[in-house]
């Protein structure tokens, strides 16, 4: 009886049929074996982040066209929010309360602090809402779910880098040329990131199980805002007080970010420095770390 | 020599359920710190009670001690009632949620479709979506471009290849979608009932494509409810219920099973049913199924007589009664009306209100076959009852030529006879 109509040939010609087209599979016997458990298995993981880097691109992709599709104001907008926050902060501390600039224009200084704050404040609130914005992927399909702060917080580096045009447009009018301390610039870009990335890997994991963590960034960010040196230079806080001050991390970014751009008319505070990048380091470490060992309830909770 | 690709060991699923009945499903942080407080504050009362006795956890097991092994090349069907822990297994196989016991071992890539269209974002263009949701199930750039043609004429879309995909229609979207998915070329592949979507046309194309994959060699799990693909498509099958597995054999086999398992859940007393839907004046109360020469008999044999009997809780003018008569696979084979007179119709004269069906000639094949039945008075749906009664035919001969049951060449034994020529 002719059978052809129900079901395949055994498992043993089909895979002589196929080896010929596709190489992969008839190396199966010598594949790696991949064991499932409860807990989390490290190396694997690390490997899959590299296997996947494509799919963080996409992401990333992804959430920039979005953003600009559809929308009449776009990129504009990456510009106009800095400029305002800088406007009136330069009114408010600058014109209002006199405090001291330190060599450079008022809206040169604040802009130099806002630059760098502004990344920190979108890199955090973008990456502890990101598992939360794409809990359909999450609840559907594998990969590393790292990738998903990740993606967030590169896509924050794009506008970062539109409002560093929109800053360098600033020097030229006024004339200020930075010196070969901008090289030490990708540092405090770094220092910034970890930082905003590692509070961000936890806030992220605990968002999805407790949903009212996410009400807490906005605040934090709020209040950060007029606490770091943004406004104002750092200059303002008197001596005794500068290394408890430092411990608001942001305090040697946004400080470094100043000296590195405006040309030696700011000195550093090395200590504060060495504690800010204490913190981040903390901070990224035991983000991951929290990070990976939840991460495996996020499909459950989410 | 075939080897084990995925090999599952008393693997295992455990969720806490909380009980809020007035609460949201989230937990907020200050229920949790209010809840420890407390906790520790009755312990340090000394009243220490169990947390199970406030009464608002409990332990659900999805998936409970299940283990089998699937080789190179396998087709496993994976069926159950809803609620038996079939999504749960893949979910634990795609790597998607942790099991809480057991290790699953996997070689080779696996790929999962538990959704059609998964990251497709409604403000990108059809083209767009192509690139991100090929990614998103694991092709590289590289692979996706190769087969974008295939893929948008697969997809039957070409011409709104540039709109944004919230403009699409969602068979459109559905099509779409599936078409980046057949193009997969995975070495394992783990579907989720995702063809339950589309027209006719589509599914009949999207089951080509499965079986083409199937038949290059992949091995492939596929949780369905649809019979009749779980034995055309897969060799292997894995029957669950209530998390735990109850059957692991070839596809039939399991199809069996659950039929019998689907038998004895409905095995209850028809009159106290509630599954059923119509107005309900008057009801079904029993069904007998004979062969009208032993009473109480379900077994029926091919070519034999059958008598169905249908018990009704009352008269009323105009009732009829209906019923289908439905295969292993879940396709309907010949359906009886009452309502269409022949003339061997006679009424009954009997106190008890039933309707008898009798039928000379059984010219079903061998095999397990279920009956809807549903009661009208002028047209209009009194009581209807799915799965009403299931029943078995046995082997027998139809105008004495025997006839054997091989699944998926229809249910229907047609009485004929051959002339064939004469051997020279």
């Amino acid at each position: 009886m002719n059978r052809h109509a129900l079901s395949a040939t055994s498992g043993g010609t089909d895979s002589e049929i196929k080896d010929s087209g596709e190489p992969s599979l008839h190396l199966l016997t010598n594949t790696p074996e991949l064991v499932i458990k409860p807990g989390y298995s490290s190396t694997q993981y690390w490997k899959d982040l590299w296997h996947y880097r494509e799919l963080l691109y996409f992401l990333c992709w992804r959430d920039l066209i979005v953003r600009y599709k559809q929308t009449a104001i776009g990129v504009v907008w990456a510009l106009i929010r800095p400029l305002l926050t800088t406007l009136v902060f330069t009114v408010v501390f600058g014109t209002l309360a006199k405090l001291p600039a330190t060599g450079v224009p008022y809206p040169l200084m604040v802009f130099a602090g806002m630059l760098p704050w502004q990344l920190f404040a979108s890199a955090l609130t973008d990456s502890s809402t990101s598992l939360l914005n794409n809990s359909h992927l999450i609840s559907k399909v594998y990969f590393p779910r790292l990738l998903v702060p990740f993606g967030a917080v590169a896509v924050t580096l794009v506008d970062f880098s539109v409002s560093a045009m929109l800053f360098i447009t600033m020097m030229i009018w006024y004339g200020i040329v930075p010196d070969w301390r901008v090289a030490t610039l990708p540092i405090f870009i770094l220092l910034a990131l970890s930082l905003s990335l590692g509070a961000g890997l936890w806030f992220a994991s605990f968002n999805v199980k407790y949903r009212d963590f996410r009400y807490i960034v906005p605040v934090v960010i709020q209040l950060g805002l007029y606490i770091s040196p943004v406004g104002f230079s750092r200059e303002v806080i008197p001596e005794q007080w500068r290394l408890w001050y430092s411990l608001n991390p942001m305090v040697a970014v946004i400080d470094g970010f100043r000296w590195a751009l405006l040309g030696g008319t700011q000195d550093f505070y090395l200590p504060g420095f060495y504690l800010s990048l204490g913190i981040a380091v903390f901070l990224l470490i035991t983000g991951i770390w929290y990070f990976r060992r939840v991460e495996g309830m996020f499909a459950d909770k989410i | 020599m075939s080897d084990i690709v995925i090999r599952v060991e008393n693997l295992g699923k455990k969720f806490t359920l909380r009980h809020q009945p007035q609460r949201t499903e989230y937990t907020t942080l200050r229920d949790t710190i209010n809840s420890s407080f407390r906790t520790v504050g009755k312990r340090i009362c000394g009243r220490h009670d169990t947390q199970l006795a406030d009464n608002t956890r409990e332990e659900f097991w999805a998936l409970k001690n299940v283990s089998f092994e699937v080789r190179r090349g396998d087709k496993l069907g994976i069926i159950g009632p809803n609620g038996s822990g079939k999504s749960t297994l893949l979910k634990i196989l795609s790597r998607i949620t942790e099991p809480s016991v057991g290790t699953a071992r996997i070689r080779g890539k696996v790929s999962s479709l538990l959704e059609v269209g998964t990251g497709f974002h409604p403000e990108l263009t059809g083209r767009e979506n192509i690139y991100l949701n090929a990614s998103i199930l694991g092709m590289t750039k590289n692979d996706t471009r190769k087969r974008f043609d295939e893929i948008v004429a697969f997809s039957e879309v070409e011409k709104f290849l540039d709109t944004p995909v919230k403009r699409y229609s969602s068979g459109m979207y559905v099509r779409l979608a599936f078409a980046v998915a057949a193009h997969l070329e995975p070495e394992i592949l783990i579907i989720d009932e995702v063809l339950a979507v589309g027209d006719a046309s589509f599914q009949k194309k999207c089951l080509g494509k499965m079986d083409d994959v199937a038949r290059a060699g992949r091995t492939v799990l596929f949780v369905t409810h649809n019979m009749g693909v779980v034995q055309t498509l897969c060799r292997r099958g894995v029957l669950l219920s209530k998390g735990a597995m109850i059957a692991d054999g070839t596809a039939t086999e399991a199809v069996t099973a659950y039929l019998e398992f689907l038998e004895k859940a409905s095995l209850r007393n028809l009159a106290e049913r509630a599954d059923r839907t119509g107005r309900g004046r008057v009801r079904l109360s029993g069904i007998e199924i004979s062969t009208g020469e032993s009473f109480g008999e379900t077994t029926l044999a091919t070519g034999r007589p059958a008598r169905f009997v249908f018990y009704v809780t009352g008269k009323l003018p105009g009732l009829s009664c209906a019923f289908t008569i439905y295969d292993q696979l879940g396709q309907p084979v010949t359906y009886f009306d009452s309502t269409l007179h022949g003339l061997e119709d006679v009424v009954d004269e009997e106190a008890i209100s039933r309707f008898v069906c009798v039928v000379e000639e059984l010219l079903l094949i061998p095999g397990q076959y279920r009956i809807n039945a549903s009661l009208s008075c002028d047209g209009e749906c009194e009581d209807d009852v799915k799965g009403a009664i299931f029943f078995r035919v046995e082997q027998g001969k139809v105008r004495a030529r025997s006839i054997s049951g091989e699944p998926g060449y229809g249910s229907v034994a047609i009485p004929h006879h051959w002339m064939v020529p004469a051997s020279a």
